[in-house]
């Protein structure tokens, strides 16, 4: 066997070392990476030796793991990464004195029209805020990888079609469209008003 | 004498009612309705547009936004828009438009109602008003909710522990395993694909607008089969179709076929 993590079946000590190993080999892929990883691209660490639901078994494991620790293990959309703690991320905030600055309403107006009712045009945004949508907008979205033109509108003017990445969903932590936050109803928005009135 | 009645005059004045709202009187202008005259900056600011500023005055005073008092509304809202108008005119453009827009609706509502037809519903002028805003208020909550979400580089701090690539990078003896492992790696990633698919339970038809759009920007034209996973479910095929649908309904594909029983081609209008 040319494989040194090649598993003997029937040796459950040797088994349980090489998983071991394996766990190893799968922390530091995930820690040295900047991207998060799926299941099927740690699957070449090991020469595709292992199933993809094997790596996500191990992976669940060392979820587990640090479970007591800085950092945790979470899964967003393009796969797994190791984060910093969110109980934990106040303290490291003290270390760097200016604020992160947040994005404007307008950005996150824009971004929740894209999110929602994609894919949209502009037009489509500026008709629903019912003010018009800067450039600065879309390139502010565009260049954090949030945004991207998937096709284009055939009507006067072949208006740009804009959709989020697979990045924008990574960086909020969520796996699918699916987990955003459900939109309001319609009908609760106008409950507010009837009772309040 | 004179002096205390002077005193009950305006004793009474300050009860004199300054407006009436849904019949109820309101006897003080309320504080957040004054705008400092420097403040149109802060005003712009504070207000993403003329249906922004609406939402706040009708939220603000509690006005039933199913039968808005008109008068009123625009009323309040002028206010605004004169001190806008002071010394920027270019930017209450959008402003002076839904001005317009309000006093069309208010004379439209002055007007007596044409005698109704049997199959006509009377018709409200505020409806569509009213529904922007409500539609408005639905992105402007969704986009605070979003907001609110953890991100990275905010609130989540990603690890990467320091790996020295240099010496890696120096070597690059191209082996002919590692061409084969290229070529692995691309199958797997195909593979990858088609199972993530599969996996899916809930399907989002506007996940698979977007992705239809990315494959008909790579390949330009596409067969209808091509457009479906091989292995899809029943559930991916079904939502595939609706997207396929909702495209074509907003005129973004267009899907062809010469001949009754040739082959569907599909293809992005835009090129």
């Amino acid at each position: 066997m040319s494989d040194p993590l090649a598993i003997n079946h029937t040796n459950t000590a040797n088994e349980t070392h090489d998983l071991n190993k394996v766990i190893q080999i799968l922390e530091a892929a995930l820690l040295s990476s900047q991207e998060p990883l799926s299941a099927q691209e740690l699957r070449r660490l090991f020469n595709h030796e292992f199933t993809a639901s094997l790596i996500t078994n191990q992976l669940e494991q060392i979820r587990d793991k640090w479970t007591n620790s800085c950092i945790e293990l979470v899964q967003v959309a393009s796969g797994w990464r190791f984060q910093v703690r969110p109980e934990i991320q106040p303290y490291l905030d003290r270390l760097t004195p200016q604020k992160v600055p947040r994005y404007t309403r307008a950005v996150m107006e824009t971004l929740a029209i894209i999110a929602y009712h994609q894919p949209v045009t502009r037009g489509d945004i500026e008709e629903i805020r019912g003010v018009g949508t800067s450039s600065a907008i879309l390139k502010t979205l565009s260049v954090r990888g949030w945004i991207e033109t998937v096709g284009h509108r055939s009507v006067p003017g072949k208006p740009a079609l804009f959709a989020t990445t697979v990045n924008f969903l990574n960086d909020l932590n969520l796996r699918t469209l699916e987990e955003l936050p459900p939109l309001e109803e319609m009908k609760s928005l106008i409950a507010i008003d009837l009772s309040s009135t | 004498m004179y002096p205390a009645t002077v005193s009950s005059i305006d004793q009474s004045r300050t009860l004199v009612p300054v407006a009436k709202i849904c019949g109820e009187p309101l006897l003080e202008i309320p504080q957040d309705l004054y705008i400092p005259p420097d403040a149109l900056e802060v005003l712009l600011d504070t207000f993403q547009g003329p249906l922004d500023l609406l939402l706040y005055l009708i939220r603000k005073h509690n006005l039933n936004i199913l039968d808005i008092p008109m008068a009123e509304l625009t009323q309040q809202y002028m206010r605004y828009v004169d001190t806008m108008c002071a010394d920027q005119l270019e930017l209450a453009a959008e402003y002076l438009l839904m001005s317009a827009l309000l006093i069309e609706i208010k004379s439209r509502m002055l007007l007596p109602s044409m005698p109704k037809t049997h199959t006509e519903e009377e018709h409200d002028p505020r409806a569509e008003l009213v529904r922007r805003l409500l539609e408005y208020e639905q992105i402007k909550k969704a986009a605070l909710r979003l907001n609110e979400l953890p991100q990275v580089g905010r609130e989540i701090t990603v690890i990467r522990v320091w790996v020295e690539h240099g010496l890696i990078d120096q070597s690059p003896n191209l082996h002919i395993d590692d061409l084969r492992q290229a070529w692995e790696t691309i199958l797997s990633r195909s593979h990858i694909h088609q199972h993530h698919q599969i996996k899916r339970e809930t399907l989002s038809v506007r996940a698979y607008m977007s992705q239809i759009m990315r494959d008909l920007q790579i390949h330009k034209q596409l067969q209808f089969h091509e457009l479906f996973s091989p292995s899809a479910a029943v559930a991916e095929v079904v939502v595939t179709f609706l997207a396929i649908l909702e495209l074509a309904k907003a005129l973004v594909i267009e899907i062809t076929q010469s001949q009754p029983f040739e082959l569907i081609y599909v293809r992005s209008i835009s090129d």
